[in-house]
């Protein structure tokens, strides 16, 4: 079992080091940012020359150029909306926790709302509404998760506030502010990791989706999701414009999925987040 | 608050006294079932009246629109009444399954049948196809645990969770209707479109479901009547189809309740690639056209759908799990 927790994060962090790393230094790599179109190599197949390693687009554009550069957005609509769901469900879920009453009833009915709107139809009716734009899509996560973060922060307050150490804490007059932050929040912070591990995971699998709908970010900005939108229309001549903007987003989620797995079994042996 | 609550019943209760807690959770249960979908739909009722006037958005398509050509269309779709009015007439449709008519498409209500029918066919042919794998699997890696089996089994669960639905599904379509043309791409000709659909959702929902099955498994086969079980003798197969089987289920339908929402919000997409004639192609073709009473319905019985779902399991779970009343 051990060896097997050690392949899950070696594989992991390798996955998502050699990822990340592309797209960090993807203006470095591909300073066109993927847009140039080379018209004379249109529709080049994969793994046939070195000018274009994975080919090229209806366009005569770069696909490898656009995988890592399209990262970009995945990474960060992933990240950007899962640490704003974090800041607010962890402040609300200390809050509802500690001091119970209206906050808490309003936290939980919130909840309840929210487990009945999935939350593709959620954007689905927003969008429609507000139209399509990466801010929105960063918004509209972080409306949508900070309950969980909320949910998992208040359990937790709810067992440690009756800990002797918090206990102890309040005894010697210490203001609220400093036990919430001080002493129960460092105590939470396992499984609230863990759970945003998986929630990048999955934020850069709804933009994706999102996108692909139509309902996510400017079609001209390059992106995974918008990439797999615009080849779907090629897949019976051109598979690999679909293939591999796809086969990113697999690895990539495969990478944040297989860390948050190995962070949960070191983080949280008690199974909170399950 | 009242002083004697939480306080065990004395005894010489009587039965009828004994049935309140379970009455009062059902009750209380029910009312914040209700309170979810009324805050559900007049959420989308109220979001819908923000994207602009319907009868503009009508006659956007016609030209020499009059100012009595539009006062008349809003007369005609009751939108000079004050929202909670239409917002109740709105309600009342969905109760009474008058549900109106769309904007371009005439009346709603067939346009859902059709689509929830879809829809549904869908759900339970994917929960089927992962069923099928994932119990037998979960059992495998439960009573093989730790060996190579088990884990090849967790590596491709984690495999299954990261996979984009809608690129499995159009890699499907890649493999066997382009490639090798067996099944047809998309929309519904027969029992074979339902295939490659079906398979998509499957494989997701296979791998959040042989988690659980896997760990649940676990859980049970180390309490004290699975050694019962085995301390009179049973065999292996009756130890794990009779006894653990049973117990571990109830966590499986508890969780697939609780999945239910993101189930149909996978559907949604997957429902788009292979151009399958539910719920989800059609608020995509709603909020193409803006055609908003469509969408407004769909998004509320899809609502009213889950809370129900999330009900059920609720009520059944109490009824099956006494220690759940407790909280």
């Amino acid at each position: 079992m051990t060896g097997f927790k050690n392949f899950e994060f070696v594989a992991g962090l390798v996955l998502i080091v050699l990822i990340g790393g592309a797209v960090a230094l993807s203006g470095l790599l591909f300073p066109d940012g993927g847009r140039a179109m080379d018209l004379t190599a249109r529709l080049t197949a994969p793994f046939t020359g070195w000018n274009h390693p994975l080919g090229t687009d209806p366009l005569g554009r770069d696909i490898l150029a656009r995988v890592v550069v399209g990262g970009r957005v995945s990474f960060f609509v992933g990240i950007v909306s899962a640490l704003g769901a974090v800041v607010i469900g962890t402040v609300v879920g200390l809050l509802a926790g500690y001091y119970r009453g209206p906050w808490d009833m309003f936290l939980m009915r919130f909840a309840d709302i929210q487990l009945a709107l999935p939350f593709i139809l959620l954007a689905m009716t927003v969008i429609a509404i507000i139209g399509p734009g990466l801010d929105r899509i960063i918004v509209l996560m972080i409306v949508a998760q900070w309950v969980q973060y909320a949910r998992l922060i208040r359990g937790s307050v709810l067992s440690l506030r009756q800990a002797e150490f918090v206990q102890a804490a309040q005894s010697y007059g210490l203001p609220d502010r400093k036990i919430l932050f001080g002493h129960i929040l460092p105590n939470a912070m396992g499984p609230l990791v863990i759970l945003a591990t998986l929630n990048v995971a999955n934020n850069i699998l709804l933009e994706s989706s999102l996108t692909f709908l139509g309902l996510g970010i400017d079609p001209l900005v390059p992106s995974w999701g918008g990439m797999l939108a615009d080849g779907r229309n090629y897949i019976q001549t051109a598979p690999w414009v679909t293939i591999f903007p796809g086969l990113a987003i697999m690895l990539t989620v495969l990478g944040l999925n297989l860390l948050g797995d190995w962070l949960r079994d070191r983080l949280d042996p008690l199974g909170a987040t399950k | 608050m009242q002083p004697a609550r939480g306080i065990a019943p004395r005894a010489g209760t009587s039965p009828p006294e004994a049935d309140l807690p379970i009455l009062s959770f059902i009750l209380k249960r029910v009312i914040q079932a209700g309170f979810v979908l009324v805050a559900v739909t007049l959420f989308v009722s109220f979001a819908i009246r923000l994207t602009g006037d319907p009868a503009v958005m009508m006659l956007r398509e016609s030209a020499n629109v009059t100012p009595e050509d539009l006062a008349r269309i809003r007369e005609g779709l009751g939108l000079n009444r004050p929202f909670l009015v239409q917002y109740g007439d709105f309600i009342g449709g969905l109760l009474t399954g008058e549900l109106g008519n769309s904007f371009f498409r005439g009346a709603i209500a067939p346009l859902i049948s059709g689509a929830l029918g879809a829809t549904l066919l869908l759900a339970l042919t994917s929960l089927a196809v992962s069923l099928l794998i994932s119990v037998p699997l979960g059992i495998y890696a439960a009573t093989h645990r730790g060996s190579f089996g088990d884990q090849l089994v967790r590596v491709l669960s984690l495999a299954g969770l990261s996979f984009p639905n809608f690129w499995l599904g159009i890699m499907l379509v890649l493999i066997f209707s382009v490639t090798l043309r067996w099944l047809p791409p998309s929309g519904f000709t027969g029992p074979q479109s339902l295939i490659m659909p079906a398979v998509t959702i499957g494989v997701i929902l296979t791998s959040t479901n042989l988690r659980i099955v896997r760990t649940t498994m676990l859980d049970v086969l180390s309490s004290q009547f699975i050694m019962v079980a085995r301390a009179k003798g049973l065999s292996q197969t009756a130890v794990i189809y009779k006894h653990a089987l049973r117990n571990s289920s109830i966590a499986l339908v508890t969780y697939l309740g609780l999945q239910f929402g993101s189930l149909m919000g996978g559907l949604v997409v997957v429902e788009l690639v292979f151009n399958w004639p539910g719920m989800g192609t059609l608020a995509i073709e709603a909020i193409a056209q803006r055609d908003y009473p469509i969408l407004q319905t769909v998004i509320s019985i899809l609502a009213v759908l889950i809370v129900a779902v999330n009900l059920l399991v609720d009520l059944t779970y109490m009824l099956l799990d006494p220690r759940i009343r407790l909280e």
